[in-house]
């Protein structure tokens, strides 16, 4: 009898081990359900720019890459809003991980919630994969193993649009600077490149956020005398920085204005008449090429017929790349599947081919493109002329530089 | 010359930014403080209405062609007369309870006309341009003065202190204020006091739009731009003293001015310096710099 009882225990082992084994594919993914929660500013200044959109942009990706791959997996795509606050952020992300099975969260905007996501990913070994905020530090000091840093960052639109200004005669700056991370982060990274090319600060004013009225601000920028006044800061506040700037005569008093992060709908907003002449970096422009057209248009449709701006892109190029990611490492664990990430090139009609750096920083040429004049625009969204094309290669903070930990040096 | 490290050519150009500011507080807390005294409502759709009076300037220079001088005067008539029907279909049944019940209504109100606008325009604001007539600047000697800006200043003095006159010194204004304070032996005198009072709210939140006018060309036309604005004005009026309408007047430009002073000097504090104020006041004097105990 006991030999019989051992064997069978035996067999009954060895079977369990056998069916956990033979678990299909499927199998390894939680709950049988891929779930992207979309997390962004539903409803304030950055709405425009991240928001509905992003969702919108976030369902085409799941659609389009279902249809073209032919991928059994199941996906599902919720949203949230933090109210850009780091504490409503961190809240989400927490209900988001732990009880609502939610895999990936992307977009993430506002770079104080962006930084507070990404230490939730990494203790929860979850996954996020940021579009909206701008710190480069999400790649450089802040980095870790579960968050991956996509569309654009500080670092890039400070090598992009300070280094072209500073090399065209704009020696001395002033800075409006966005009184929290992401203005910080800006500030410090243009500074750095403005210093380097020769150029010189004289002077910085660190605004509440968000500011309706700027002239008081403005008004201490034109007394700096600068040639140029640096305005690190984002949607609203650079709209009425700049719609201010021209009010008090800024730039018909010979300085100029430098919109050192200024996206497609702040431009719609403010209408050529006053942001004609400005120079800014994106990564995507929905008028760049054929690929960009076609998907902007499809965008465009399902979006009230407006025009997507490079974060809502950067959310469409970046779930696309997670689910390839997710079925070639036949799982949706966090850690696993920003490995795999990390290990497949990417490729899209957004960003063109590109890689994701050991550090996550997502690598993709930028765009030095220059606002047209009222007289030079066929129509709305027609606005930006291309003046320069910055390579991959040049694009983004080169790993040498890189203060992230996971880079071995 | 320079006063505390800050010549002080930059110095004045601040006050008269602070002035500027000062001018929309006014204006805005000058409303809450008529509906408050007169109606003892507390409304929180104020900001909402403020950003109506902007939305209906640009969507009728939009689709209509309507210039600023006409948006100027036709606005605050049509927005006041959606203040007439709120007042006439919800707020009348409040009168008899408490305040919270008024100030839960109108902030429910807010939030709906804001969220109804921000779904159909997006967040990111809609552009309405300088009048031709005060596109420039004056040159004052310290500072560079748009015109408009010094239009602003102009016409909200002008708006407060007959408001002012109105409620303080004229028979009209004298019905107004006996009404408040006992309705039933003012209606005795053969005076209509319901319809009274829904006039005053109506004219409260014409108030509120003709600032959202003035400030169109100035800030984008976004559907948050009352909200971010309200809250302030709210510390406005309880420094000044609830329903104290020469309280509003003054308490709006001082705070304005002192809020420019601010930002030069230490602009990080900015945002906050009038809650610390409204922490202060309220602690010395509850009822307000110019508000008297019930």
């Amino acid at each position: 009898m006991r030999k019989i009882s051992g064997n069978f225990k035996t067999s009954l082992l060895a079977g369990a081990i056998a069916a956990m084994a033979a678990l299909p594919a499927q199998a390894q993914i939680s709950d049988g359900m891929v779930k992207i929660g979309v997390m962004n500013d539903m409803s304030g200044l950055y709405a425009d720019i991240t928001g509905p959109g992003s969702l919108v942009a976030a369902r085409l990706a799941v659609e389009d890459y279902i249809k073209a791959s032919g991928s059994k997996l199941k996906v599902e795509v919720v949203g949230a809003d933090h109210q850009n606050k780091p504490d409503v952020g961190s809240n989400i992300a927490r209900q988001w991980f732990d009880t609502d099975k939610v895999d990936i969260i992307a977009d993430v905007p506002t770079s104080s919630v962006g930084l507070a996501v990404a230490k939730i990913a990494s203790d929860k070994g979850k996954l996020m994969v940021n579009s909206g905020s701008a710190t480069a530090d999400l790649s450089g000091k802040a980095c870790n193993a579960n968050t991956i840093h996509w569309a654009y960052d500080t670092w890039m639109l400070a090598n992009g649009t300070g280094k072209a200004i500073v090399k065209s005669g704009g020696t001395t700056w002033f800075f409006l600077t966005a009184d929290y991370a992401f203005g910080h982060a800006l500030e410090r990274d243009t500074e750095a490149v403005v210093t380097k090319n020769g150029g010189k600060v004289v002077g910085k004013v660190r605004t509440p956020f968000p500011t309706q009225d700027f002239s008081s601000f403005l008004l201490q920028a034109q007394s700096s005398k600068a040639k140029i006044i640096g305005l690190a800061n984002a949607g609203g506040d650079t709209t009425n920085s700049i719609k201010q700037a021209a009010e008090f005569g800024i730039t018909k008093g010979g300085q100029n204005l430098a919109g050192l992060l200024v996206f497609l709908p702040d431009v719609h907003s403010l209408g050529l008449n006053i942001a004609q002449g400005l120079m800014l970096t994106e990564t995507f422009y929905w008028d760049l090429n054929d690929q960009t057209r076609a998907f902007s248009k499809r965008f465009a449709a399902a979006h009230g017929g407006k025009m997507p701006s490079m974060v809502q892109a950067g959310v469409y190029s970046s779930v696309i790349h997670y689910l390839k990611a997710v079925d070639a490492a036949k799982t949706d664990d966090g850690t696993k599947v920003a490995a795999k990430m990390k290990e497949l090139p990417t490729d899209d009609p957004i960003f063109g081919k590109g890689s994701v750096r050991a550090d996550g920083r997502k690598i993709h040429p930028a765009y030095l493109f220059e606002v047209k004049k009222p007289s030079e625009s066929k129509g709305p969204y027609d606005y930006y002329k291309l003046v320069a094309t910055i390579p991959s290669n040049e694009a983004f903070r080169p790993l040498s530089e890189s203060e992230c930990p996971l880079v071995k040096k | 010359m320079e006063i505390f490290g800050i010549p002080s050519q930059a110095l004045f150009g601040q006050l008269l930014i602070g002035l500027i500011n000062g001018s929309f507080y006014a204006l805005l807390s000058l409303g809450l403080a008529v509906i408050f005294g007169l109606l003892n409502i507390i409304n929180f759709t104020h900001g909402a209405q403020y950003m109506l009076g902007a939305f209906v300037a640009w969507l009728g220079m939009t689709h209509l062609g309507m210039n600023y001088w006409v948006a100027l005067v036709v606005t605050p008539f049509v927005v006041g007369a959606t203040g007439v029907l709120i007042e006439r279909s919800m707020l009348k049944q409040l009168y008899k309870l408490d305040h919270l019940y008024g100030l839960l209504l109108t902030f429910g109100l807010a939030l709906i006309i804001q969220g109804l606008f921000r779904n159909e325009y997006g967040s990111s604001g809609m552009p309405y341009p300088v009048p031709d007539v005060f596109k420039g600047a004056f040159n004052t000697g310290f500072m560079f003065l748009p015109k408009y800006r010094a239009w602003v200043i102009v016409a909200s003095l002008v708006v407060c202190l007959a408001t002012w006159y109105v409620i303080e010194r004229t028979k009209l204004g004298a019905y107004l204020r006996a009404a408040t304070e006992n309705p039933s032996l003012v209606q005795a005198f053969g005076i209509n006091v319901p319809r009274m009072i829904t006039l005053t709210y109506g004219f409260g939140v014409g108030l509120a739009a003709l600032a959202g006018v003035m400030a169109a060309p100035i800030y984008q036309v976004n559907p948050t731009m009352g909200a971010d604005l309200i809250i302030v004005v709210f510390a406005v009026v309880v420094i000044g003293g609830m329903g104290s309408i020469m309280g509003a007047i003054v308490t709006g430009f001082g705070l304005g001015l002192i809020e420019g002073l601010t930002k030069v000097f230490y602009p990080e504090a900015s945002a906050t310096v009038i809650f610390v104020i409204m922490t202060i006041v309220l602690l010395i004097k509850p009822a307000g710099l110019f508000g008297t105990q019930k």
